[in-house]
């Protein structure tokens, strides 16, 4: 087991010494971002039509993006308030992965609303305020709900990123120097380890760990009101929130898994993120498999049985029409191949969980564009069916955001150490007094290191 | 009373012709997007009318539907714009107010009829149409919805001109350009509030029925069944 100065020395080395591979990996990744802006740009100048959206597939890959992003945020916070919660031990190392991919997943989900927009120059009209017009927005829009939860999210996880940071970036503080020891002055808002503060911070997290639960849960079943509001076929369902919940922890675990994945080889984390964390995380992911089959059974099931015409168009356009191919490569994505990888112990490694989540996210990628496409093309009039086509604006700026996820966690990680320091060595400590929950206030205490007698002293 | 604007549709009478549709063009102000839009479904006709083939050849029928904005009163395109710029006007319109939308396209998916058409970039005309564009109504940038108005601007002259000689407008006394334009009269317009104009009583008549009525959007538009 490591000491509480290893600690320290492997988590900040990534913030004090910048080696090539940082550089190899975050000048692709910053190029594709630019390309990115650059599609947005020229999209904006000549008009939303150059990209393949059309009438009646108003919504195409933008939204798709937008759920997904959504969709992967929900990794975070949610996962590890649920694991801060349940008092899982476990958790310690993953938590702050975790949380990083929420805000920056929301952040990038949020943008795409904007991107789609016909007039993206007035999206702030949407702002549940009264602007300049002197009229407020429609609060009858779910579009109005949406822009109210995800803000409402984004805040409450920032909040719930940065409250664990704060006594890390202390002790960063205490090391640094130069223009380092300037920034996380300031960052560390004036931390000094004191009880009264460890106190603070523990109710704090804990109050955030009980709210951001309602919140994110809220927020993804919003998401799905968008189109669950509307009188579309295959949209207009009742069991779309819940549906769109699981399937957001779902894409979102799968998305924390490969990000550990990188993390754990990039960083060199194998003594941190060990195969025990890859193995309850798969576990709660092979729940997740289960639970997406069974909501997709119902929806589909009923559906059938159901035998509507205007439904029924939809249901065959994706069970073996056009859409086919792309229904049942989402299956095989989310359930043929992670389940046995899951599902058996000897499969159920780093690479096979791995392997496992990266199928999970493309296919869940595929779930939201067969759940917006196929049925706007296959809208009740038969005249007005269409198709839809991506063109390489959309292109571009979906695969930028994936390069944007990973250029603001290799970012992220320059200035915050990736795994939490203090609540390591919170466990640390626990273990010599097994079986007594400590408070972390208690715990830190007893648990001092030189960092911390410095900055109490001063 | 307010005017309740509403129209039927008499399927029987429609030959399916189309002027209807060149004529709401010359009125609207619809911009043409030239062949490569029109190819990928770009198109903009507030009118269009459907064909829809019935039966096997060589006992194949052919049955023309002309189909525009519904003016439904319990619309779902108002209730899903964050902007209020899918709007109710006091007479029951669903009015489009371009300068509010800014292009969510969230109501051109919430309309059952596919109705609402989307300007993907800024309107042009193939000369020497830009010649004929229609003084009474705007045109329409880039990135926002618009569809069938019931031709307002027509509507509020003719409201304007009867206020103006104190008198109550008469039925029949305009037309939308759709309506005007309908050789065999199969598009007949009018006022709904007012049981002796013939909408009113075309409306009542048993054939009357509603476009995809099961949906519940209680559209202003009637249509009538095909009695031969």
């Amino acid at each position: 087991m490591k000491s509480p100065n290893e600690i320290n020395e492997d988590l900040l080395r990534p913030l004090f010494r910048t080696s090539w591979r940082f550089f190899v990996a975050f000048i692709p990744l910053a190029l594709l971002v630019l390309a990115a802006c650059g599609a947005f740009v020229y999209q904006m100048w000549s008009g939303i039509g150059v990209a393949g959206i059309r009438r009646p597939v108003f919504w195409g890959f933008y939204i798709t993006n937008f759920v997904f992003w959504i969709g992967i945020s929900h990794a975070g916070t949610l996962i590890s308030a649920i694991l801060r919660l349940a008092n899982a031990t476990w958790r310690r190392p993953v938590t702050r992965c975790a949380e990083v991919i929420t805000v920056f997943a929301l952040s990038i989900g949020a943008l795409f609303p904007i991107i789609h927009l016909g007039r993206p120059w007035l999206f702030y009209w949407l702002v549940p305020y009264p602007n300049e017009r002197s009229i407020w927005p429609n609060f009858r829009s779910p579009l109005l709900w949406d822009l109210t939860a995800i803000t409402t999210y984004l805040t409450g996880s920032v909040s719930f990123l940065l409250l664990p940071i704060i006594p890390d970036w202390a002790v960063v503080r205490d090391k640094a120097a130069g223009w380092r020891k300037r920034l996380y002055t300031a960052l560390a808002l004036g931390w000094r380890g004191t009880p009264k503060q460890w106190h603070r911070l523990e109710t704090a997290m804990h109050t955030m760990a009980v709210v951001i639960i309602p919140v994110a849960v809220s927020v993804h079943s919003i998401v799905s009101w968008d189109f669950a509001m509307a009188p579309v076929p295959m949209w207009h369902s009742t069991i779309f929130a819940p549906y769109f919940v699981a399937g957001a922890i779902f894409s979102g675990i799968a998305g924390l898994i490969v990000a550990m994945a990188f993390l754990r080889k990039f960083l060199r984390l194998e003594e941190y993120l060990q195969p025990i964390h890859f193995d309850n995380l798969g576990k709660l992911l092979l729940m997740m498999v289960l639970l997406w089959l069974y909501f997709t059974i119902s929806e589909r099931l009923t559906t059938w049985y159901g035998n509507q015409n205007d439904e029924m168009a939809v249901f065959w356009l994706t069970q073996r029409g056009s859409f086919a191919p792309l229904f049942w490569v989402m299956v095989f994505c989310n359930f043929v191949i992670p389940f046995p990888l899951l599902a058996i112990k000897k499969l159920r490694t780093i690479t096979g969980t791995a392997i496992a989540s990266s199928t999970i996210v493309v296919g869940m990628w595929l779930e939201r564009f067969l759940i917006i496409v196929p049925s706007l093309a296959h809208k009740y009039l038969p005249y007005s069916w269409g198709s839809y086509r991506p063109t390489w604006v959309e292109i571009t700026i979906t695969v930028g955001t994936f390069a944007g996820m990973g250029m603001l966690y290799l970012l992220f990680g320059k200035f915050v150490p990736i795994i939490s320091m203090w609540e390591l060595k919170t466990g640390l400590q626990k273990s010599f007094v097994a079986g007594r929950p400590l408070s972390a206030a208690n715990a830190r205490l007893e648990l001092v290191t030189g960092a911390e007698i410095d900055a109490t002293d001063r | 009373m307010a005017h309740k604007w509403g129209m039927v549709v008499d399927l029987d009478r429609c030959t399916g012709c189309e002027a209807c549709v060149v004529a709401c063009r010359a009125e609207n102000n619809i911009p043409t997007v030239g062949e490569t839009q029109v190819s990928i479904g770009r198109a903009i006709h507030w009118i269009r009318v459907e064909r829809y083939w019935e039966g096997e050849f060589p006992r194949v029928r052919v049955k023309f539907q002309p189909v525009l904005c519904q003016q439904c009163d319990a619309a779902p395109c108002e209730a899903v714009c964050p902007t209020y710029a899918s709007y109710h006007t006091p007479e029951g319109l669903n009015a489009q107010v371009y300068n509010r939308c800014v292009g969510t396209r969230y109501c051109g998916n919430a309309c059952p009829y596919t109705v609402r058409f989307f300007n993907w970039f800024n309107p042009a005309w193939d000369k020497p149409l830009h010649l004929q564009l229609n003084p009474d109504v705007s045109i329409r940038e880039v990135g926002v919805m618009e569809k069938c108005t019931f031709c307002v601007q027509r509507i509020k002259a003719a409201e304007i001109r009867a206020e103006a000689e104190k008198r109550e407008l008469k039925d029949g006394e305009f037309n939308p350009a759709c309506a005007q334009s309908c050789a065999p009269k199969a598009l007949v317009f009018g006022d709904l509030n007012d049981p002796a104009s013939e909408v009113s009583r075309l409306a009542h008549s048993n054939r009357a029925t509603k476009l995809l009525g099961e949906l519940g959007t209680q559209p202003k538009v009637a249509y009538l069944q095909r009695g031969s």
